[in-house]
């Protein structure tokens, strides 16, 4: 890991990349539900295809909120600063957005569980 | 001491920056007056609405109340709830970042005033219109949400057209002042104020306002929809041709949850700029604090349901919805406890800003928690639309929006008026408030539990309803009560009070830099930032920005100046010659806001003519105030460095403005795409057996034209970058033939094969998306115009193109509308 950080080597979006996995997976998961309910189950019908595709969404997108989250844990473990300073070298930009890019992974990770939750305990349509 | 030049810069300083005298001091476009108007409108909207609160709290002190008719009451509810959100909370947040924003970033102003006096017009226009209608019998009466089919099939009058046209004016001014606080924030900062040492409050901002880019454009292209079956008769939410009102409320939602967070976060902000202060002490995990934000922006998109969740979905669509409504929970805490371990680790001096910030926080917890229980769906389906639900919502945004505004009003009063605000009024104020404020609305969770539901104009004696809606009543006039003493205190005359010192609450960001009384330039000079809380870290600070020893220290061609700095790490990158005051901005406001108003009667042929004459004003004031060529190519700024005056693509500020725009263009169009797609999933009959769709000759022949116009305008900008003038106007020419034929093409489609839109929801859905498509067609076709005669006139070169820049960005977004438009309507039905 190099220390030095020119600002073209940072981006903004990357902040934003496990928390839009998160949203993908959010949106793909309730759409597989509601068009597999709503045009092949039916209100009662069972709900397992539909389970084995959000459980395979969930195993995706983790991996890669893992992949952005390892990146940023990186990043944010850089030589930890001295106590009384006021984080203006590149070294500190790189580190706060590494480790805000790592917490956003968490949280994103989190959040996706918390969704798969949802098809972990739902076996039909009702 | 000050020396004869720095009297000299000083005085060309003020002439830039004085404000117009007179009745042109109405053309003023500059942040400090602006948000400041902004601000005031948004306090009186709020007592406007405060004032129908009391009303229904009137009616509904004693069983089988007779103050108010049911058919007023209907109205007073809606337009209470619909000012409160829309006028109110929204704006509010907007206004006081257009004061505040440019200061803690060390900038002028922000990077497009005129957009900003724009959006205010807009917002005044809009506002008054609503509010003025409930004294004509007239205002909507749909409840603040307007859920079809009661309000497309059961509700004649012109309410409903009010709300939806007025207020899709309102969102049209709010998505504008988002463009200009991201763009602000990203790019109009002191040099050196790096991304990790941005004030919170901009963190703050920047999440909130791309909230905005993408929850209004779910909203407006619903409002557009019911507005387009109430007008036309164009059946989006009839279910008798199709349609299907839970479309609306998915749309709604899709704002509407996320436009808590937008309220809520921007007031949070607040509180992380006042709690460091008086906890005297930097703020407790600034990383997780931007952790919090940025996660909340997201979580927030995906609760929208919840507030479905007695429409019948399916049991697992619940479930995520409410996992999602539950995760939300954990950046909403951490903030929190950030703001309170910041308190709890400082030295907190007591002060107003710190009791309602107190306050806020106290009552925010309690709503947070019953939107917890409120998220557990079983618990929703005993609680939903009844009064448990009224309070709930009421401690989350007055305890998460209202209580925090009220500790900014106290703690930047000083930047605004130079004088502070009364200690003694303000704890008045505050006790008054907080305990009414509980007096009301705690109340309404145990009538909500007891089975009182909302919206109902009266109710029976002896139903276990009568002494807890006593109390909500008496608690209400508790609260107004203290309203009314901060509107005194902010009233009454203080010209015997002398101006408070500088930096008053002896803060460390650097909107305290301002001198009492405020000079209108914003700061003397533009400093370099190296910290957090640079009044607090930086020696000197304050007497080396007075004497005008960092950027910008003159204004020798007493023009209005700032500096554009790059994302990251704010290195300087152009010095922005920005506009100055014009009545372009309010004239724009006018004509635009005549095609919604003239359409609220029904009279389309004035609403186009005068949505026509927008456009001309709005090309008037690009083609004088935007993309000026200046005489020189650059100039120095100070300590030695030497900036350009024109810049253009990624590293100018219009460009930015584009690319959020388009972004929330594009959020709109896939809102209509959502539609589209979401008829198809709980339909059978979509598309209707043997309907005839577009066909696939016109949309294919429609996607080929937009694409061949998008790949002339990728040439034109590579001709002008050559400077071959003749390949760029044949180039430019020819985009803009194939613009308009690909226009026409898309229209021609449903026209071909006969669809008629008010017999069924396919045809209506097909021609939406048709049209949608083909008017972007259109609008690029009018920039291709606009740059050719640019060209024509020497206001666009080879170096200085940025129109041209602006006008590519556009039309990789027309491209990729045309082509999933057509892929859509032409490809899906042979695909499904």
């Amino acid at each position: 890991m190099k220390n030095a950080a020119p600002e073209a080597d940072e981006s903004l979006w990357l902040l934003a990349a496990a928390p839009a996995i998160w949203a993908a997976h959010f949106l793909l998961c309730y759409v597989a539900a509601a068009v597999w309910c709503a045009k092949f189950a039916g209100p009662a019908g069972p709900l397992a295809p539909a389970r084995r595709a959000i459980l395979a969404l969930t195993v995706l997108a983790l991996a890669g909120i893992a992949v952005i989250g390892r990146g940023g844990w990186r990043r944010c473990r850089l030589p930890p600063p001295p106590l009384s300073r006021e984080f203006d070298t590149d070294e500190d930009r790189h580190r706060f957005l590494g480790f805000a890019t790592f917490l956003l992974s968490v949280l994103s990770a989190v959040a996706t569980v918390y969704a798969a939750g949802a098809a972990a305990f739902m076996r039909d349509c009702r | 001491m000050t020396t004869p030049l720095e009297r000299d810069q000083e005085s060309r300083l003020l002439k830039a920056w004085t404000p117009p005298k007179g009745w042109r001091y109405w053309s003023e476009v500059n942040n400090t007056e602006v948000g400041v108007w902004y601000t005031a409108t948004a306090f009186l909207f709020f007592l406007f609405g405060g004032a129908l609160a009391l009303l229904m709290r009137i009616q509904l002190a004693r069983p089988g109340g007779d103050f108010l008719t049911a058919d007023a009451y209907n109205q007073v509810f809606t337009v209470h709830g619909s000012v409160m959100m829309f006028l109110f909370a929204i704006p509010i947040f907007e206004a006081v970042a257009v004061i505040f924003l440019p200061q803690m970033l060390g900038a002028r102003d922000l990077p497009f005033p005129r957009l900003s006096a724009f959006g205010y017009w807009c917002y005044l226009l809009g506002g008054l219109f609503l509010c003025g209608s409930i004294f004509f019998d007239a205002a909507p009466k749909g409840g603040w949400f307007m859920n079809p089919p009661l309000t497309s099939a059961y509700q004649t009058g012109i309410g409903a057209d009010i709300w939806l046209l007025g207020f899709s004016f309102i969102e049209i001014a709010a998505i504008a002042a988002a463009v200009e606080l991201i763009v602000g924030a990203l790019k109009c900062r002191a040099p050196g104020m790096r991304i990790n040492l941005i004030p919170l409050y901009a963190w703050y901002v920047l999440v909130a306002a791309v909230m905005v880019l993408f929850a209004f454009p779910p909203l407006i292209a619903g409002s557009m929809l019911l507005e387009l079956e109430r007008a036309f008769g164009w059946p989006f939410f009839d279910p008798s041709r199709g349609g299907d009102p839970l479309l609306w409320q998915h749309l709604f939602w899709l704002f509407g949850h996320p436009e808590v967070y937008i309220i809520f976060l921007p007031s949070v902000a607040l509180l992380a700029m006042i709690v460091p202060t008086f906890a005297r002490r930097p703020i407790v995990g600034y990383s997780w604090i931007v952790l919090s934000a940025v996660g909340t922006g997201f979580l927030s998109f995906g609760l929208w349901v919840h507030h479905m969740f007695t429409t019948g979905l399916p049991g697992v669509s619940l479930a995520l919805f409410s996992a999602a409504s539950e995760a939300v929970a954990i950046p909403t805490g951490v903030q929190l406890f950030c703001l309170i371990a910041t308190a709890a680790a400082g030295r907190v001096a007591g002060s107003v800003p710190m009791l309602f910030t107190a306050g806020g926080l106290s009552v925010f917890v309690v709503g947070g928690l019953t939107g917890v229980m409120l998220a557990l769906a079983p618990f929703d389906f005993q609680a939903h639309d009844t009064f448990f639900v009224v309070g709930h919502l009421h401690y989350v945004l007055i305890g998460g929006a209202l209580f925090p505004i009220l500790a900014g009003l106290y703690y930047y009063y000083p930047l605004v008026a130079g004088k502070k605000l009364s200690e003694r009024l303000g704890t008045l104020a505050f006790w008054l408030m907080f305990i009414g404020f509980n007096v009301a609305f705690l109340p309404m969770h145990l009538l909500g539990l007891r089975g009182m539901p909302r919206r109902v104009f009266t109710y029976p004696a002896g139903a276990g309803f009568d002494a807890l809606s006593l109390s909500s009543t008496i608690g209400a006039f508790i609260l107004a009560a203290g309203v009314a003493v901060i509107v005194w205190d902010v009233l009454r005359s203080k010209r015997g009070q002398p101006y408070c010192e500088r930096n008053p609450w002896a803060a460390g960001t650097l909107e305290w830099l301002q001198e009492m009384p405020s000079k209108p330039w914003g700061v003397r000079s533009i400093p370099e930032i190296d910290g957090r809380y640079p009044l607090w870290d930086q020696p000197d600070f304050e007497r080396d920005v007075d004497r005008g020893r960092f950027y910008l220290p003159d204004a020798d061609e007493e023009k209005r100046e700032s500096l554009v700095t790059s994302v990251i790490d704010a290195r300087p990158v152009q010095c922005l010659e920005l506009p100055g005051p014009s009545f372009v901005t309010p004239l724009a406001a006018l004509t635009i806001g005549g095609f919604f108003i003239f359409g609220t009667f029904g009279q389309w042929v004035l609403a186009l003519l005068s949505g026509a004459a927008g456009i001309g004003v709005v090309c008037w004031w690009l083609w004088t105030g935007t993309s000026v060529i200046l005489s020189q190519p650059d100039k120095d700024v100070g300590l030695g460095l030497t900036l350009p005056l024109y810049v253009s693509g990624p590293s100018s500020v219009g460009w930015w403005a584009m690319l959020i725009t388009m972004l929330a263009d594009a959020t709109a169009f896939l809102s209509l795409v959502f539609g589209y797609f979401f008829y198809w999933t709980v339909r059978d009959d979509f598309p209707p057996r043997g309907a005839a769709g577009p066909g696939a000759l016109w949309p294919c022949l429609a996607a080929s034209l937009l694409a061949g116009a998008w790949g002339l305008t990728m040439l034109a900008r590579r001709f002008n970058r050559l400077g071959r003038a003749t390949g760029f106007h044949a180039a430019i020419g020819g985009a803009g033939a194939l613009a308009l034929g690909g226009a026409a093409a898309l229209l021609a489609g449903p026209w071909s094969t006969g669809l008629e839109p008010t017999s069924h929801v396919y045809p209506a859905t097909v021609w939406m998306l048709a049209a949608w498509a083909a008017a972007h067609g259109l609008a690029g076709a009018l920039a291709l115009a606009y740059c050719a005669a640019r060209r024509l006139a020497g206001r666009l070169t080879a170096r200085c193109d940025g129109d041209l820049e602006n006008t590519a960005l556009f039309w990789h977004f027309v491209a990729a509308t045309a082509v999933i438009t057509v892929a859509v309507i032409a490809g899906f039905p042979l695909a499904a």
